[in-house]
């Protein structure tokens, strides 16, 4: 479904992503794990189309959108979460993932039919799904943090997307949190027959749920594989699990 | 209030707003004295004449951020002043026009009062329905974070620049009933001084709310008529009074009200709404 080939990306002199390969087969949980700085981030931004890459290929459904804005990309059926939350902080929680769906449904140059009466089940359906109806009239800058990065996966749904990237959909949340958060996340992918890309520092949540693990390392990709055979690789273990 | 929209709504310095305030009020006035069209022609003409320039610049200023929008526009502005200000022969220069004849029906003052009234009124349905459209929802969201909203599959600067155009069409409207007020142009119109004052009136009333433009706009007229009386320094006083403002209530007269009782208002809703 979507494969990357050999690609770069460097900001000035350091090279955030040096030639790095990634497959993700439809249906699938994959994971992309590596230490802090590897270029995880980078990577995801490369296929979001946040970022241009220097050289290398992002092939969607046999279709190369390697230099596509991002809400084309978007529209080709790629949503993704953001590490630093990255909501509509004016906006109520409602209106947040609405924005999503309205733009979904190609409704957001509308002009004179009330918002209110727009897309509402579609967005309900959403937040119900995730846990934050009660909160939908809230401003979502008065969110607490967890409930936030929650909603930072209910924008990204709003999209109805086909691959779901999620970066680091845990970022500091307590340990409880974590695993909440990544069942309600595999639930999500299983209910609505998601692709889905994440990436996340808590190597049990990643072992247990990913079918397939890609290891970055200083912008490379060191292997793609099957959890058990990441496990045994040498270097993996060498590079990253081997220094905890 | 159309100024609300792209600076408030739309989260983009539109610093020199004015320029098509005057572009509105120009077009309106040449073509009552300058053609034998009829004026109704001008009064369609002068918004939708502002409203391609503000498509003009804007198509430039969106592929710009945020300050740097606003530089441009400033200077993009300031030109369309040094154009009208100089060319004596087409817009009368730095004399303006004067004794713009207006169509009998609202030529006494107590007519063209309603006449703008009833104008006014409709434009603030129309802004209003526009605020609370999906066109609306999504330009506060690309206020708010336009690097998200263009990951949600939105085309940020198409939307900006739909954005720009409808506001300066509502301000070439201000023009043209400026116009029927008063029976003439002047270049100062197009000043960016005039401009600026807009802005505060944004800034007083509350730049994230609907109504909290005209609120400014009362304050800023406010004080000058019943200030102005006393001293022709009432500009001290409003800006001490921004000073204030800017530490004490950021987010505006009226966005200071419906932080302290929002909270209320939305627990009403969430119950109407179940």
């Amino acid at each position: 479904m979507l494969r990357i080939e050999d690609i770069y990306k460097s900001f000035g002199e350091f090279m955030a992503v040096d030639g790095a390969e990634l497959t993700v087969g439809k249906g699938e949980l994959v994971a992309v794990i590596g230490p802090n700085g590897a270029g995880k981030t980078t990577l995801f931004n490369l296929i979001s189309g946040q970022l241009k890459p220097d050289r290398g290929k992002v092939i969607f459904m046999d279709e190369d959108i390697t230099n596509l804005p991002p809400y084309q990309i978007c529209k080709k059926g790629i949503a993704r979460s953001f590490q630093i939350v990255n909501i509509f902080h004016r906006l109520t929680v409602f209106e947040n993932v609405q924005v999503a769906v309205l733009s979904q449904q190609r409704r957001s140059n509308r002009f004179f039919h009330p918002a209110q009466n727009i897309a509402v089940e579609e967005t309900n359906r959403i937040l119900e799904n995730v846990g934050l109806l009660d909160n939908a009239w809230h401003i979502a800058g008065s969110l607490s943090h967890g409930d936030r990065r929650i909603l930072e996966i209910a924008i990204a749904l709003g999209n109805d997307p086909m691959l779901l990237v999620l970066d680091e959909p845990t970022a500091g949340m307590s340990p409880e949190e974590t695993s909440a958060t990544m069942s309600l996340v595999k639930r999500l992918a299983d209910e609505r027959g998601l692709t889905l890309l994440f990436c996340e520092h808590d190597m049990d949540v990643v072992f247990s749920i990913a079918q397939s693990i890609m290891v970055m390392h200083q912008g490379r990709t060191l292997i793609q594989g099957k959890p058990e055979d990441v496990r045994r690789n040498e270097e993996v273990v060498q590079a990253y699990l081997g220094g905890e | 209030m159309s100024l609300n929209m792209v600076v408030g709504h739309g989260g983009m310095f539109q610093f020199h707003h004015c320029a098509f305030y005057g572009v509105g009020a120009y077009a309106f006035a040449l073509i009552v004295t300058k053609t034998s069209l009829p004026a109704w022609v001008g009064f369609v003409a002068g918004p939708i004449i502002a409203a391609v320039v503000g498509l003009l610049i804007g198509w430039f200023c969106v592929r710009l951020s945020r300050l740097y929008f606003g530089m441009l526009q400033i200077s993009l502005g300031s030109l369309l002043y040094v154009i009208v200000f100089r060319w004596y022969a087409f817009t009368g220069g730095d004399d303006g026009i004067y004794g713009i004849p207006m169509p009998s029906i609202i030529s006494s003052s107590k007519s063209s009062y309603y006449f703008i009234l009833i104008i006014v009124a409709i434009c603030l349905v129309v802004m209003y329905l526009i605020f609370k459209s999906p066109f609306g929802t999504t330009l506060q969201a690309i206020r708010d974070n336009p690097e998200r909203c263009e990951a949600v599959g939105v085309n940020v600067r198409r939307h900006q620049l739909f954005g720009i155009v409808i506001a300066t069409f509502f301000a070439g409207i201000a023009g043209v009933l400026f116009v029927v007020l008063e029976n003439f142009v002047h270049p100062d119109l197009l000043f960016w001084v005039f401009s600026l004052e807009v802005f505060i009136m944004c800034l007083l009333g509350g730049w994230f709310t609907f109504a909290g433009p005209m609120l400014g706009a009362v304050i800023t007229v406010g004080l000058r008529t019943f200030v102005g009386v006393y001293t022709e320094y009432w500009t001290l006083i409003l800006g001490i009074i921004l000073i204030l403002l800017i530490f004490f209530l950021p987010e505006g007269v009226v966005g200071y009200f419906l932080e302290k009782f929002g909270s209320q208002a939305h627990g009403a809703g969430e119950r109407g709404s179940k």
